[in-house]
């Protein structure tokens, strides 16, 4: 039914480029993560004002789109800073802060939910600030928050096809590459889309899985 | 002994304790009655210092509550306080939520914990309940069991504010039961309630709180049979 140019060798190359996507996501949702969390709490525990220009640096890279963020932040670093680092490195730095920005609302909303009279029987039972933060806020901020994380996690992945404008060969880079060669643009993004849903597909069940198994508490 | 000397506290622009003086004995069970909006709940997240006020001071065992160099997690350790929301921690079981802060704050094993907590959880009836977790009880049930985690830490103290507030009438008794048994045995309590039947039967001594002042105090019987108070008679004459 198919006669197609493609080869193992093409395979082999879109592979790798999934490979960086995977490697640009991880490491941009790892760091995003934990740079979220401390931005959340902090933003939490000293209140809107002082956080306010926390805040107004989160707000700018929520709303300025991904494309002329990683644009910008490679013209920065390497024009005016004049400090040379891999477009990768511009890339997890740009997607990380990226990632935070969305994670500390996340983060702060989680928070939030949990009821402040909770808090207080904790403390009332004689435990500490971080003692009432580990055990009892992250459990249950972390249940409130899964469902947003893992959208947010699986945005970024598929928001991290824009690295190519820093020379980033990620999955969709490495496909239109193809698709320049090879002439064959609907079974290359066939190809293409179902690696994305390989890399996705267990993430959001593993979101799935940790919902279903809290919802007994 | 809990000493609270011309305790004040506002919120904003409303002060809610207008000068306070009470002292509460070793052994003795104080329960604490008036209108809502009197300032009795708040008075006990003060004597813990949940609360910080404004002026006059509270002694628990001779250890100023809101001084500077007061370590506040240490003196909560002998102060259990139940609130009139059961404050169940929902993701742990009815064990866990027990045994909890005995481990973190008193360091204790976890089978000295959980001996504990069985101890205290056969005590208020929660026996054949352990392994649920407190979304599956009743709101008598996860308030006994909020009792049970208050008692596991072994308090000099204890403080309960409106215990049986938020729950079905049919609810009450069983945590009412929980309170007398532990009037009984000789523990030192601060009952802020609307329950009068109950007030008459378990106190030593009954203050009545009326827009943050401690307008009357005296044994039951008195407060109840001979009320001076124009304010604490219009109030029970209301609430019988």
């Amino acid at each position: 039914m198919f006669d197609t140019a493609l080869t193992a060798a093409d395979f082999v190359f879109l592979a790798k480029g999934a490979g960086v996507t995977i490697i640009v996501t991880l490491i941009s949702v790892l760091a995003g993560t934990i740079l979220g969390i401390l931005f959340g709490v902090f933003r939490y525990q000293v209140g809107a004002i002082w956080a306010a220009p926390l805040t107004f640096v989160l707000d700018i890279f929520r709303s300025i789109p991904l494309l002329i963020q990683l644009v910008l932040a490679n013209a920065f670093i390497g024009t005016i800073l004049q400090i040379r680092i891999s477009g990768f490195t511009v890339a997890c730095i740009v997607l990380s802060m990226y990632t935070a920005a969305f994670c500390s609302e996340i983060v702060r909303g989680g928070i939030e939910a949990v009821p402040a009279t909770t808090r207080r029987a904790a403390r009332s039972l004689g435990m500490t600030w971080g003692q009432d933060m580990r055990e009892i806020v992250l459990p249950l901020a972390t249940r409130v928050a899964l469902p947003s994380w893992i959208g947010l996690a699986l945005g970024v992945m598929k928001d991290s096809a824009l690295v190519y404008v820093v020379q980033v060969t990620e999955l969709l880079k490495s496909t239109q590459i193809l698709i320049t060669r090879l002439q064959e643009p609907l079974l290359l993004l066939l190809i293409c889309g179902a690696f994305y849903f390989v890399i996705s597909f267990p993430l959001a069940r593993f979101g799935g899985y940790l919902e279903k198994r809290w919802s007994n508490d | 002994m809990i000493e609270i000397e011309n305790v004040r506290k506002s919120f904003g622009s409303l002060e809610v304790l207008k000068g306070i003086d009470l002292t509460v004995q070793k052994g003795e069970v104080v329960t604490i009655i008036g209108g809502s909006g009197s300032g009795k709940s708040t008075l006990l997240t003060c004597i813990n210092g949940l609360e910080p006020i404004d002026s006059g001071r509270i002694l628990v065992d001779g250890t100023e509550v809101h001084a500077k160099g007061t370590d506040l997690n240490k003196l909560r350790r002998k102060i259990g306080i139940v609130f009139q929301q059961f404050n169940a921690f929902p993701h742990l079981t009815v064990l866990e939520n027990v045994t909890l802060a005995q481990r973190k704050v008193l360091k204790r094993s976890r089978a000295e914990a959980e001996a504990e907590a069985v101890k205290q959880l056969n005590h208020v009836g929660l026996g054949d309940k352990l392994k649920v977790y407190p979304g599956r009880l009743s709101g008598g049930q996860q308030q006994r069991m909020a009792i049970a985690r208050a008692l596991a830490m072994s308090p000099d103290y204890m403080l309960f504010d409106e215990v049986t507030s938020a729950l079905d009438p049919q609810l009450v008794g069983e945590v009412l039961d929980t309170l007398r048994m532990l009037a009984g045995e000789g523990m030192t309590m601060i009952c802020v309630t609307h329950e009068m039947k109950f007030a008459r039967e378990v106190s030593d001594r009954v203050a009545f709180f009326h827009k943050g002042v401690m307008a009357e105090i005296a044994p039951p019987e008195q407060l109840f049979g001979n009320p001076k108070d124009t304010e604490l008679q219009k109030f029970l004459s209301a609430t019988h």
